[in-house]
């Protein structure tokens, strides 16, 4: 255990991850200090190619970093090997992807019970909790339906019961409104908002969309490779990205 | 999960009929061009399944039971007197050419049978009877006779005649034989009448079919039938494997067979593995988000295989399946020879396993070379 704060649900120091090696290497990050708090929603802004997803996957453990340091509910995952990784991620991460990443051959319930039957619950429970999330988000009547057969903002909320389903700590969001319209990335964000934020969850969001910086609790900054800034939302004064 | 593993590829209809296709394909090329293979070298051995005796007596040169060094007829006398036989008959047989009353010609395979005691008579007589042979110029034919004879344009029947080396041959009855790999009809006659029917040669005996007393075993009689200088004598286990040893060593059957074999393993290996490790490859993002949610390596290769070895269960069943009822045609209208032994479907059963074993595990390294950030980019 950590000797972090205990209302830091994330901590990195001095985090580098160097990409290819020799002339073609790539420093995506140059010692990143952050930390998100329990119970807030923190989004991380910044340029195209700044390392907003490499400091994401560190942090959910889908990435080592090279060196540094990260913390995560008091849990040092830089000193776990990579299957105590995978288990982690399974019983305290959640994801919700850009491109939803949502198995197109299995109908919307069962996409959303997978991270309970990982977590080794049985067929029934897995699936009456994916379809109590699924009414939660306003797809209770579509349990059968497949993927391709819901628009994007759809396809979004069962990405976001299929994250919330086995009680994450931790919500990892990559751009949750890249591919939807306005409109639709808003009434996600809402969802998002009432449904994921708890006071022992933290929920992470990576974005470019500056309409959506008003859900966030507070907003970290980066530029080539390092967090800038880490500010209340509500102080934030957004840049052009 | 593994029941999501099998959604994930039942859904992907178009592949996993391709994938279907191919392992059905290649189980079926194995198992049929194998079949053929084991009824060809069956045949081989029809002569043998058509007479039966515990034991064969030939000529110390002979290497297989379609090649006939002839005897002297003392010979017989010979082996009687050997501790441990119970009893010993000639038996003539050769091919010869019997002239139809239409003018054509056909080979047949003349069987002269020991006429006292008729052993290496027929099993199953579907008209006339067996002690007609005894009648002159008596002889009896299989099925096969009455189809060749009718393609050249006689409706061979009971009662008709027809002429083997200038002398009458009189059809007292019909049997059922094993159709032989020289592809000719068995025409059985007692043994007397076939040496009057065949050539004339200094020797006509072709072989001595032996019994051994109950009391004495076939190895034994067979050990002490060979002391017997220029004589050779074998089980009838022992000469069907000598006959099908000899043709896949001196012929270029198990060649070409062979090919085909392998060629239908090449294409399964080629078809499965190719789409199996596109399936996978198109889904490699989904099956990282797994990795990324908690999936460890070992679920995915569950799933993986489970699928792989799915669909090549799916394969072989099919395969083997279209393989049986051609085969159930075959052995209906009699040829090609087909012969499907437990074996062959346990070759082809451990080639699609492998194929399978080849096709997850390139799968499997795609899915597990992929970090699970790969479903951020």
């Amino acid at each position: 255990m950590s000797h972090m704060d205990a209302r830091l649900a994330v901590e990195t120091r001095q985090l580098t991850k160097t990409f290819g090696r020799g002339d073609n290497a790539v420093q995506a990050l140059k010692g990143v200090d952050f930390n998100a708090r329990c119970g807030e929603l923190i989004m991380i802004v910044g340029p195209s190619g700044c390392g907003k997803t490499t400091l994401l996957s560190v942090i959910c453990g889908t990435m080592k970093a090279n060196e540094g340091y990260v913390n995560v509910f008091g849990t040092d995952m830089s000193a776990m090997s990579a299957g105590a990784l995978t288990k982690f991620r399974g019983q305290n991460v959640g994801f919700i992807f850009q491109q939803f990443n949502l198995i197109p051959t299995w109908n919307i319930l069962e996409n959303a019970s997978v991270p309970l039957l990982l977590n080794g619950a049985g067929k029934r429970k897995a699936e009456d909790e994916a379809a109590r999330l699924l009414t939660e988000v306003g797809l209770g009547k579509r349990l059968e339906a497949y993927p391709n057969q819901l628009s994007g903002g759809q396809q979004q909320r069962v990405a976001i019961a299929r994250a919330l389903v086995h009680e994450p700590r931790l919500l990892i969001c990559d751009e949750p409104t890249a591919s939807l319209d306005a409109a639709t990335g808003r009434k996600v964000l809402e969802l998002l908002k009432t449904s994921a934020c708890r006071p022992d969850r933290c929920v992470i969001v990576v974005t470019h969309d500056s309409r959506i910086f008003q859900f966030a609790d507070r907003i970290a900054e980066m530029e080539d490779g390092v967090v800038k800034t880490i500010t209340e939302a509500d102080k934030y004064q957004a840049h052009p990205l | 999960m593994l029941r999501l593993a099998l959604k994930m590829l039942y859904g992907d209809v178009a592949k996993f009929v391709m994938l279907l296709g191919g392992l059905t394909f290649c189980s079926l090329l194995m198992t049929q061009q194998s079949g053929v293979f084991c009824g060809l070298m069956l045949w081989t051995t029809s002569t043998l399944r058509n007479v039966r005796a515990p034991i064969w007596v030939c000529d110390a040169k002979v290497e297989q039971i379609n090649e006939v060094v002839p005897l002297r007829d003392v010979e017989v006398s010979r082996v009687r007197s050997v501790e441990g036989v119970d009893w010993a008959v000639p038996l003539y047989w050769g091919m010869i050419q019997a002239r139809l009353q239409n003018g054509t010609f056909q080979p047949i395979q003349l069987t002269g049978l020991d006429s006292a005691t008729m052993v290496g008579r027929p099993v199953k007589m579907t008209a006339g009877d067996i002690d007609d042979l005894r009648l002159p110029n008596a002889v009896i034919v299989d099925q096969l006779a009455l189809k060749k004879f009718k393609r050249k344009g006689y409706d061979l029947k009971v009662g008709d005649t027809f002429e083997i080396n200038d002398k009458e041959a009189r059809v007292v009855g019909i049997c059922h034989a094993d159709q032989s790999f020289l592809g000719q009809p068995y025409v059985y006659t007692t043994y007397e009448r076939a040496l009057e029917y065949a050539p004339r040669q200094r020797k006509m005996l072709s072989f001595i079919l032996v019994k051994p007393k109950d009391n004495v075993s076939e190895a034994e009689v067979v050990q002490r039938i060979r002391k017997i200088p220029g004589l050779s004598a074998y089980t009838e286990a022992e000469l069907t494997n000598r006959t099908i040893d000899w043709y896949i060593k001196y012929t270029g059957i198990p060649i070409s067979f062979g090919t085909v074999v392998l060629l239908g393993a090449i294409v399964g290996i080629a078809i499965a593995g190719q789409t199996f490790y596109l399936f996978v490859h198109e889904n490699v993002r989904h099956l990282a988000a797994l990795k990324a949610m908690g999936a460890s390596g070992t679920l995915l290769a569950e799933m993986v295989f489970l699928q792989a070895f799915s669909v090549g269960v799916a394969g072989y069943g099919l395969g083997t399946g279209l393989t049986s009822i051609f085969g159930s045609i075959f052995m209906k209208v009699g040829e090609p020879p087909f012969y499907l032994p437990w074996q062959v479907l346990a070759f082809v059963g451990a080639v699609i396993v492998l194929i399978c074993l080849f096709s997850a595990s390139i799968g499997l390294l795609k899915v597990l070379r992929a970090e699970p950030a790969v479903v951020f980019r």
